[in-house]
């Protein structure tokens, strides 16, 4: 799940609507999809962009911590695999945009506010990843943790995202089975392989736990992001379901998580755990994070650097624009 | 185990068992006199791919643009996929139990026999599209003529990887034509591209005793046969990219094919072979 702390505006009551929006409210009540043209709140849309946009971004920044091992993969097909896995994350980053691209913003605009840092991206690609087990662990983890989110999202209320969505879950789906095989291989491998994939766990719970956001029960902006249906579960039920669902995965690989209070609540039907510290996780939204300068640093690194590839393409465009407007005049 | 069930596939020995008997017979795989040409052959083919995927996979995360960093990473990807390919074959004809896995990571780069010229730094995206480009246009015409290949093997993976490989040259060519024709600032840099890499081209069609041998047995055309084909597309494109072919000699520098590299090939290892390297024996 790579949107946190998506602002939204303050919601209104029944009464307050005006007949627009209560038209609207009832469509999404309904289940009606939301399609481009339509009216819509400019609070949806806002809402929607910022959501969407720091979706896209958290996929091509998200490519960064994973390409990192792509010329370092101990063998032929795992690096095959994550080629096309990093690959696909660009792929997500393209969906996303463009569906972003329907309400109204264009994929420069959006980028240019990644680079000056007035949108962000998920806090977890922030962690730098340091041995080949964090590839299994990224998988497992962090794409598990976006599951959990990205799943309920598919039955959004906007169409686009929604269909976005659908194809996304797809993959993701198959990148989570990748890390958790790259995982297995690890923790039933040789001693040393076997400490990798326990410390990559240890590094990566507690900023993984982080992805769903703190807890928003009592949050505004949740409940009109709810009431929208561009949110579908509060961050602590998300949070809770992906602790319920890893802590048995975790335990079939052998390897410990890392939390001593760890215990599962008969009466609950789920397990109780220790909050991850949540200083730590504004710190890293506000760029203070272990890689914070390099993520963003690559990003305006390859923008500012393909300008002059971006403008060559243009340039042409045009040329061939005007050659073919030219011979059309000359065969009239 | 809970929620991913099928992450273990208990059969893929017999999955592998079962595709290795489907393949065709080749009488060449077993021919024991050609085996020393045909094997570094093999290597050549294979680690072309594996050098130029490694390189370009550098840019994965770093493109100018989000689709051509998803482009970037499609080539690399075909690439992996024709050296394990190429590789799995070699490893087969040596037949000492080497796998493909065991000639990329553990073989020293005096024993790699790629060309100098997909070794080469990636420098601007420039430097990455001629490289590719030159390239693409001679690796193009190498299989199309190896579809005809006398072993069946390496026909049917040349046919494999030509569907690729197509899409590779149609994609650098076409790169390389906008940019060359595009602003003064790309088309200088696309010339100066040229000019750098050009004179790392003429080993593509530099025959000795291998290419002979391969080449007398019907696997593999003879390369001064492609040299016209791929001068007739380089010469095409460049007219069109408005750039002119520099008039240094286009084999200054060879060797990569007998195992004489440059200084970058070592540091590629370095890294690319890092993990088999430090835990030998480990499973991945």
């Amino acid at each position: 799940m790579y949107a946190q702390m998506v602002k939204s505006e303050g919601m209104k009551s029944p009464e307050e609507m005006t007949p627009e929006e209560r038209a609207f409210q009832e469509r999404v009540d309904r289940g009606e999809k939301i399609e481009p043209k339509e009216w819509m709140p400019e609070g949806y849309r806002k809402t929607l962009i910022r959501q969407m946009g720091q979706h896209a971004h958290s996929e091509i920044v998200g490519q960064l911590p994973e390409g990192n091992w792509i010329t370092r993969a101990p063998t032929l097909e795992r690096k095959a695999i994550l080629l096309a896995k990093v690959q696909d994350e660009a792929g997500h980053g393209l969906y996303l945009y463009s569906a972003a691209e329907t309400l109204g913003v264009s994929r420069d605009e959006l980028m240019e506010k990644l680079h000056s840092g007035a949108m962000k991206y998920s806090s977890i690609f922030n962690y730098p990843t340091l041995t080949w087990a964090d590839m299994g662990a990224v998988g497992w983890l962090v794409d598990g943790a976006a599951i959990m989110n990205q799943v309920p999202l598919q039955r959004t209320s906007y169409g686009p995202y929604s269909r976005a969505m659908i194809r996304i879950c797809k993959e993701e789906s198959f990148h989570q089975r990748q890390g958790y095989a790259i995982m297995m291989k690890m923790a039933q491998g040789t001693p040393e392989q076997k400490e990798m994939a326990q410390d990559a766990l240890n590094r990566f719970w507690y900023p993984s736990l982080m992805m769903f956001g703190p807890s928003d029960k009592d949050s505004v902006h949740s409940a009109q992001s709810m009431a929208w249906k561009i949110k579908m579960n509060t961050n602590d039920e998300l949070r809770q379901k992906f602790v319920d669902e890893t802590v048995p995965q975790a335990t079939y690989l052998g390897l410990t998580v890392p939390d001593e209070t760890l215990t599962w609540n008969e009466e609950r039907g789920h397990y109780d755990f220790a909050e991850p510290d949540w200083d730590e996780f504004f710190e890293v939204i506000k760029g203070n994070g272990p890689c914070n300068e390099e993520r963003l640093g690559a990003r305006r690194e390859a923008w500012d650097k393909g300008a002059w590839f971006r403008d060559g393409l243009t340039a042409y465009a045009e040329k061939a624009a005007a050659r073919r407007a030219a011979s059309n005049v000359a065969a009239e | 185990m809970p929620s991913l069930p099928d992450v273990a596939t208990p059969d893929v020995v017999t999955l592998a068992e079962r595709a290795a008997a489907a393949q065709s017979h080749d009488p060449h795989v077993a021919d024991v006199a050609l085996k020393p040409a045909f094997f570094d052959w093999l290597c050549r083919m294979g680690d072309n791919s594996l050098i130029l995927g490694h390189r370009i996979s550098e840019w994965c995360g770093h493109g100018p643009v989000l689709e051509e960093d998803i482009a970037l990473a499609n080539t690399a990807l075909d690439l992996i996929g024709h050296t394990q390919m190429w590789l799995g074959l070699a490893a087969e004809v040596e037949g000492a139990g080497r796998s493909a896995d065991d000639l990329a990571f553990l073989r020293d780069a005096m024993k790699f026999r790629n060309l100098k010229l997909v070794e080469l730094p990636n420098g601007d995206m420039a430097v990455t599209l001629m490289r590719e480009f030159l390239f693409d246009a001679f690796h193009f015409e190498l299989l199309t003529a190896l579809t005809k290949s006398s072993s069946p093997r390496v026909a049917e993976i040349a046919a494999k990887a030509l569907k690729e490989v197509s899409y590779h040259l149609e994609r650098s060519s076409d790169l390389v034509v906008r940019l060359g024709d595009g602003t003064e600032e790309s088309h200088t840099r696309m010339q100066a591209a040229l000019n750098k890499v050009w004179g790392y081209t003429g080993e593509m069609f530099a025959a000795d005793a291998v290419d002979a041998a391969v080449a007398e047995a019907g696997i593999a055309p003879a390369l001064s046969d492609l040299l016209p084909l791929w001068q007739r597309t380089v010469g095409e494109v460049l007219d069109e990219a408005t750039l002119s072919q520099p008039e240094q000699r286009f084999d200054a520098h060879s060797g990569g094919k007998k195992g004489r590299h440059t200084e970058h090939l070592g540091y590629i290892l370095a890294e690319m072979q890092f993990l088999q390297r430090a835990y030998p024996g480990a499973s991945w």
